[in-house]
Order: C-alpha cells, then structure tokens, then sequence
C-alpha cells in the first residue's frame, strides 16, 4: 500500500497573482449557501497557515454554530515567528484577497465586524490598507452586505499572535493567554464566539471560494493539501517569498534554495524544528499525518545555515528570543526560559559538565507538558533538536 | 489644560472611552510624545474611568509602549537570528560610534535612543532597523550612515 507523502518541489503561484477580480469573486461567494461555502472549506482540505494547522472549515462551522448576539472576525497579522515575513507581503499586495475572505467569514458564521491585527513593525502598512479597506467597505456597501473592518495595532509583543493573548491585547489588556477552553469559536473577543485566521489561511480561501475546492485539494500530498508560503531567509543565494506545493522533502527544498553548504535548516522558525543535513530526505514538509513519516508542522519559515554558522549562537539567538517574550504568567516557561539559557552559557564557559545538557533536555520536556501555552510548550522543539544534533558544538 | 491632556482628550474622543481603547490611546500618546509618563497614564486612567495601575500594568506589557523617557527618534535594530548573521554588531557599533551613546542610552540632546529588537519581518532583506515607524534594510555600516545623516540634518 502506498500513498503519496512526498512531490518535488513545484512552484506555484496563486497568492499574489492579482486579477482584480475580488469584486465579482466577492458578490459570488455572497449568493452561495452558508452550509455549503462550509462544506466547500472543509472538502479543499485547507489548514490554518498560522502555524497550528487547525482545518480552518471547521473553525468557521463550530464558530457559526455557536449562538450569540455578536460573532467577530479577526485577521491574525501579528506575524511575530522570527523568519515570516510572508503575511506583510499579501497585505501589502492583495489586501483585497484577505478582505473579501473575512466578509465571506462573516457572512457564514454571522459577524458583521471584523479586524485585523497588525504588528506594530508594520506601522508602515497601516495607510495603505485603510484605504483597501475603506474601498472595500464601499463595494460592500453597494451591495447591500454589512460589515466593517478595523485594523487594531500591536505594540511590539510576539505573544500577541497567539489567539486568546490577542483578544485580552484588543480588550486593552496585558497579552497574557487564557486558559482553553472556552475556545475561541465559543468565547474569544469580549467573549464572542469569535473565528481567527491567519493571513495566509484567508488568502487560501479566496483561492478556493474563486477556482473550488477541487483545484486546491489536488495540490498537494495527503493531510497537506494546497499550496503553501515559504519566508527563505539565512544562508541562501536566493532569500524571500515563494509560493510552493505542500509535501516537498527538506532534500529538494535545500537542493532549490541552499548556498550548497546546507548543513542544516530550522523549520517553523524558533518554535520550530531544526533538521540537521543526515536527515533532510527523509523530512517532508507539510502538516503531520499517520501516514507521513517524519513531516513538520509550519508557519513557513525557513531558515537555511551553512556550515560557517555555530548551533550555539543559533539556539543562543532563540532561547534570547523566548526569554524576553515570554509574558511571564506561568512559572514553567518563565523560569524555564531563563535556564534554559543560562544553562548552555554555563556548559560553553565550562563550568558545568557537558552531562548537564541532559538535565536541560528534561526541563524542556517538562516545560512541553506545564507550559499554558503554545510559547513555552514550544520552546522544546528547537531546543532538543539542536542540543541532540549538535552536542560537540554546545560544549566546545 | 497642558498639551498632554489635551492630547488624551482628543484620543479619548476619537477612539471612545471604552477599555477597548485603552491600547490605541496608549499607543496616540506614544506616537506623539515617544514615551509614556507617570502624568500621562494618570490622565489616560482618569479619562476611561479606570485605576492608573491598570493603565501601567497594560502599558509595561508591550515593549513598543515605553515608560522610560525616550529620545524623539528611537531606533531598533534587530537582534534577531538573521539579522544577527547579516552583520547586525557592525550596524550596532556604526551607530554606537555615531552618536556617542551605547546600547539603551539616549543622546544628550534627547534626539535619538537606541535600543534593540526582535524579528522585523524582514529576514530575507537583513539585517534590518527601524527608526520610529519606518523601516531600512539590507543595511551596512555605509547606509547606515547615510540613514543618520539624514536624520542628523533634520530639525524640527
Ligand atoms: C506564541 C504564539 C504566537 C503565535 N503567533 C501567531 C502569529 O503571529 N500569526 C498567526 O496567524 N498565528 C499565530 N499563532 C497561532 C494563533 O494562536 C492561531 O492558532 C492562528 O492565528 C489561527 O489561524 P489559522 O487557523 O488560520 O492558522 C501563534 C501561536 C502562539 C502559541
Ligand atoms: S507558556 Fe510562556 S508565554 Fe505562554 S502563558 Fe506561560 S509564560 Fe506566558
Ligand atoms: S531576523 Fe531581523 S528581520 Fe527577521
């Protein structure tokens, strides 16, 4: 029995090849019925490109089947993973795309008010995309469909992209995340059931609501359906934004994008996963499925280091990174973070034994199992996938 | 009533006196003056009706709401993985070296502070910076000092 888990890598280009025709694409989509706009969703197989690959046709199922006075709709563009950069390029864009999937999200699951919120980073973008809005707002208008959008500003807080620290940043209050349950599909913004999506994820759905399901599904390998955006960035000839098919092995990603000195790429950005050189045949890029081997979970981002570049600087760089934007709630990933970090300092200046390292590992695993949320139970990733394929490197 | 609080007044207006704008408010008064002071989140409190505490607590979160005094241009430069293998310390030290200060600190003229950062989104362009709102990339010691050439000419 065999099933396809891997394609070479295939370029493609639906995101940002801009027709114009969000208008008509838009006006469409209204007329279709809200079970089957769902139905359609949920056969294209799409998953949230934020990074947790939640099938985004369920999301907005459970979402409208919620019952309350007031639903939301929010655009994650907060883009904080060290490596992504792909959601400021499609707002910068095709804003259209995103506006016309969240009005169809609106529609299905009953909100009339959506927002997007963006990272203070990209302040600059802020001008442009109120007036894609306000035009937007317009044609919708026009047709007699009502809802509005607002841009909501981040202030420079990477856990603000994680979805209930984003409600609590919206509500005016610190970006500490909530337990769940409630999910957001029941409790999110000021306690309404509330559908968050990624960037990316609504511009996929665009694609989907303009050439259907079909088209998307049959790209692609199994439980990774579409295509996805990849950030490229370190050390390649060729860093930037690149449309590509789900399922590709980390080989031919490396033989497309490496300087030829590949010796190892992190997947997924700091949350991620680090693939030494032995194994990228045997990586396939895309969600995690029974039948996929060794396949990563992704927001995209695709760091590329050769082998001038020291792991210890790298995971240093990362374990830096979670310590100061850690937001300090629970004990795990606070305290965890600071000895994480403090622990390979020590080992490198040699005042702790290289066994020391073990110990670490096993603080990571714990703070996989204890951490609230996503930031601190991810800090093990990297951190093992480092330490376990680069162990001289830590200690000398 | 000083330009603070007239300043508060007109954002209160603006974006409502909700605890929903407490974030935009915060951030009105942060794009005007750089920074927030005991009397400016004391006056945002009493404006939305809510505890200064509250208005600190949510301030001290965010690290683009700075509570120290700031100079009028802050620059950040981006620490982070990418950048930091693109040359990020030759960025920092042109910088040091041009206005005299170190990392954290403020020109005495209270014209630029430096500090550093996180990923920017801007990996595939590194190392990247931002002064104020906006952003340079792909940046050497050479256009760095350009970039704060300009920004030295500039009087307001
Ligand atoms: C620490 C942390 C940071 C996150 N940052 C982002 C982000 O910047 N953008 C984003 O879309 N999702 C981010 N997420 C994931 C969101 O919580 C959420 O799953 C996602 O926005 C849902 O959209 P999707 O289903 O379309 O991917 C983050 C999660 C965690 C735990
Ligand atoms: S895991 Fe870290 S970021 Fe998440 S809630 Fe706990 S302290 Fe905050
Ligand atoms: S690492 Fe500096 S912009 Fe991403």
């Amino acid at each position: 029995m065999t099933t396809n888990t891997s394609y070479p890598l295939k370029r493609v280009d639906f995101i940002f090849l801009n027709e114009n025709d969000w208008k008509q694409i838009l006006s469409k989509t209204l007329k279709r019925d809200k079970q089957e706009i769902i139905n359609c969703l949920m056969s294209s197989e799409l998953k949230g490109r934020g990074g947790a690959g939640f099938p985004t046709g369920l999301k907005w199922k459970l979402t409208s089947d919620s019952e309350a006075d007031e639903k939301f709709v929010i655009c994650n563009a907060d883009e904080g993973e060290p490596g992504t950069f792909k959601d400021r390029e499609i707002l910068s864009q095709v804003p259209q795309k995103v506006l016309t999937a969240m009005a169809v999200c609106a529609y299905v699951i009953g909100a009339s008010k959506g927002f997007i919120y963006l990272r203070g980073e990209y302040k600059f973008l802020q001008h442009a995309l109120t007036n894609a809005i306000n035009e937007f707002e317009h044609y919708c208008e026009d047709i007699g469909f009502h809802f509005q959008t607002s841009i909501f500003m981040g202030s420079g807080a990477y856990i603000c992209g994680e979805e209930t620290a984003l409600f609590d940043s919206m509500e005016g209050k610190r970006g500490e995340p909530r337990n769940k349950p409630p999910y957001p599909t029941s409790f999110g913004y000021l306690g309404k059931p509330t559908v968050v999506n990624n960037v990316e994820t609504l511009a996929h759905a665009f694609t989907i609501f303009k050439y259907g399901a079909k088209k998307f599904r049959d790209l692609g390998v199994q439980y990774s359906r579409g295509t996805k955006l990849f950030s490229v960035s370190g050390d390649t000839p060729t860093p930037g934004i690149f449309e590509l098919e789900l399922g590709m092995t980390l080989q031919d990603f490396v033989e497309e994008f490496g300087d030829g000195d590949t010796k190892a790429v992190q997947v997924g950005g700091a949350s991620g996963f680090l693939v030494p050189r032995k194994r990228f045949s045997e990586t396939a890029i895309g969600y995690q499925g029974r039948l996929t081997g060794i396949s990563l979970p992704t927001g995209g981002s695709m760091m590329l280091f050769n082998s001038t570049r020291s792991m210890y600087n790298v995971l240093h760089n990362y374990l830096d990174f979670f310590r100061e934007e850690s937001c300090g709630q629970c004990t795990p990933c606070r305290v965890g973070c600071q000895q994480l970090l403090a622990g390979i300092e020590a080992v490198k200046r040699g005042e702790k034994h290289s066994s020391y390292l073990e110990k670490l590992l096993k603080l990571s695993e714990t703070m996989q199992l204890t951490a609230k949320c996503g930031l601190g139970q991810s800090v093990a990733n990297s951190f093992a996938s480092i330490v376990e394929n680069f162990w001289e490197e830590m200690v000398f | 009533m000083n330009s603070t609080q007239a300043l508060i007044k007109d954002l209160a207006i603006r974006y409502g006196r909700e605890r929903t704008s407490l974030l935009p408010i915060l951030q009105g008064v942060v794009e005007q003056e750089k920074y927030l002071t005991e009397f400016s989140m004391i006056e945002i409190a009493k404006e939305l009706d809510i505890p200064a505490s509250d208005v600190y607590g949510t301030a001290s979160f965010y690290s683009f709401l700075e509570t120290k005094k700031m100079g009028r241009y802050i620059i950040r430069v981006c620490k982070t993985i990418t950048c930091f293998m693109k040359g990020k310390n030759q960025v920092l030290l042109t910088i040091e070296d041009m206005l005299n200060i170190t990392l954290g600190e403020t020109t005495p003229d209270g014209k630029f502070t430096l500090l550093q950062t996180n990923c920017l989104g801007w990996c595939h362009k590194a190392p990247a910076m931002m002064v104020n709102d906006e952003v340079y990339t792909e940046l050497t010691p050479e256009r760095v000092r350009e970039i704060l050439g300009q920004y030295f000419r500039r009087n307001e």
